[in-house]
């Protein structure tokens, strides 16, 4: 199955985060998942201040700053994973650092 | 036996069995539920004239797995998954001594995953294990029928779409994931034994299936001693349900229960159970409770209960199960060993911690304790505070008697000779 982990943090903390993240910051669980053939993609996000929402009414587009919803969790990065069962992306996803502090959403996709 | 009786039966032992199996084979909730309700159907109809056959469960197995051939050929499902069915069944089942290759058990693990809502895991299992009707799960979770339908149908597409696997967890995540499935059965026997909102005081159906379910988990998990020891709970609870009510619904305590209505052959089963599990030697939370219920199942009176005894064992269930309802039943054995005044500072310790608000139980000791200290003011205070919390009739009822009892007195000092 193919599963999609967003990748949560409380939104207070995304005010703190630097406005460019380290790239250069060891990321053994990404590296590991990479060299399994698990993990199929994953970046991070900008904070959803930077988002832009997009809708169509009545055949115009509209647009909108800021995301879709103000939630007390925001994403700040995704991966996409591909593995036998919930139980496998559940313990993948307990393995991500930002699991401690955060929280990781399982979504799948679509079979 | 008459052949309805024989058909209900044969529900009991292979209802669970037969959905189990084809959950695996087809991967199909609905289809498995629907073709061993055909097959209990169809005995209904055929063994009257037709006469029971040899072994009931296979005939039901066969009229199952065929009734589920039938369907999937008509979808136009791939030869060699028929091919898997059409062999359901065929072989003498093999004994499998570690039970893990059950598929009962795969059922059982995915009714119980954490990723299901806990009234999601309770109706699943209460539906494809003990086989009860939608109609009978709404009654005992006191929800409409139509809602519990609703509430199946989404867990099990909520299992489909997950990707929530069918099959016993691996070594890893066994242990929690046990105790998980533990807790659900117990849930179950709970709200048949001490149900937590209604009319009606104990409802037997819902813990009767919660001990069948209990008992054959600890068959099928023979090296899993919380299972014996969960099983050893519920029976030597279970004993005592008769006496736990007065002819009038109205509920009766432990103190006051007329113990020769106690089923002694179900406190021997359960010490029995019990032994079997401490022999393993590592002795959990769920073997710990059924000490202490063991303790006073055994006591011949009352006043023969070893408090001290039993106030020792919930220091060590405090120490692996580190909840406040465990610290209250644990202040009221201190109580009766050593007198209601070190009880209550125990209890005044857990109103302050404060995450039994809203519990009608602390009041309710309390109240009890200041009673045996001649604190009746307070105490009648406390009883008000308790009836309010209490959820059922039968519990507001006792509190209510309790305080008239207290008030009792004190009205006849001053009325009128």
């Amino acid at each position: 199955m193919k599963f999609m982990l967003f990748v949560c943090v409380d939104a207070a903390v995304v005010e703190r985060l630097p406005d460019e993240p380290d790239r250069d910051e060891p990321m053994p669980w990404a590296d590991e998942l990479d060299a399994a053939g698990i993990r199929l993609d994953g970046d991070q996000l900008r904070p959803p201040r930077d988002a832009t929402t997009v809708r169509v009414r009545g055949g115009e587009v509209l647009l909108g700053d800021g995301p879709f919803a103000e939630t007390k969790e925001v994403i700040i990065g995704y991966d996409v994973i591909e593995c036998a069962d919930l139980d496998e992306a559940v313990a993948i996803a307990a393995k991500h650092p930002v699991a401690h502090n955060g929280l990781i959403e399982i979504r799948p996709f679509y079979g | 036996m008459n052949v309805e009786e024989v058909v209900a039966d044969t529900f009991r032992q292979e209802w669970s069995r037969i959905v189990a199996t084809l959950i695996r084979v087809t991967g199909d909730w609905d289809l498995a539920e629907e073709c061993a309700q055909d097959a209990f159907a169809q005995a209904l109809a055929r063994w009257p004239g037709d006469g029971v056959p040899r072994r009931p469960g296979a005939w039901i197995l066969t009229a199952a797995r065929n009734r589920a051939i039938d369907r999937l050929r008509r979808r136009n499902v791939e030869t060699a998954k028929l091919r898997e069915i059409a062999v359901i069944g065929e072989p003498d089942r093999v004994a499998d001594p570690s039970g893990i290759g059950d598929d009962r058990l795969r059922l059982l693990y995915t009714c119980c995953h954490p990723a299901l809502a806990l009234e999601a895991r309770v109706a699943l299992t209460l539906r494809t294990l003990a086989g009860l009707t939608t109609a009978e799960i709404a009654r005992a979770c006191l929800v409409s029928e139509a809602t519990m339908a609703k509430r199946l149908v989404r867990a099990k597409a909520r299992i489909r779409n997950a990707g929530i696997p069918y099959r016993v967890p691996s070594a890893d995540l066994l242990p929690a994931r046990t105790s998980g499935v533990l807790a659900v059965l117990y849930l179950l026997f709970n709200e048949g034994y001490a149900a937590t909102a209604g009319a009606d005081l104990v409802r037997p159906d819902l813990s009767a299936e919660a001990i069948r379910l209990a008992r054959l988990l600890a068959q099928l998990m023979p090296g899993e001693p919380e299972a014996l020891g969960l099983l050893a709970l519920m029976l030597l609870h279970d004993a005592r349900r008769d006496a736990r009510v007065d002819g009038d619904g109205r509920l009766v305590t432990l103190e006051d229960q007329d113990r020769t209505r106690w089923r002694r052959d179900e406190i021997d089963d359960g010490v029995a159970v019990l032994e079997s599990a401490l022999d393993r030697g590592d002795v959990g939370p769920y073997q710990l409770q059924a000490l202490i219920a063991a303790c006073h199942a055994t006591a011949e009176t009352a006043a023969d209960t070893d408090w001290a005894g039993i106030t020792r064992l919930y220091e060590r269930l405090m120490a692996v199960l580190p909840s406040p309802v465990v610290a209250l039943n644990h202040a009221v054995a201190v109580a009766m060993s050593d007198g209601p005044a070190a009880g209550l500072a125990l209890v005044e310790r857990l109103e302050v911690d404060g995450r039994l608000a809203g519990y009608h139980l602390l009041p309710a000791a309390r109240a009890d304790l200041l009673r045996r200290l001649g604190r009746h003011d307070e105490a009648a205070a406390a009883y008000r505070s308790a009836i309010e919390l209490a959820d059922t009739v039968p519990v507001r009822e006792h509190l209510a008697g309790r305080l008239v009892a207290l008030q009792a007195p004190l009205q006849r000092r001053f009325s009128p000779p």
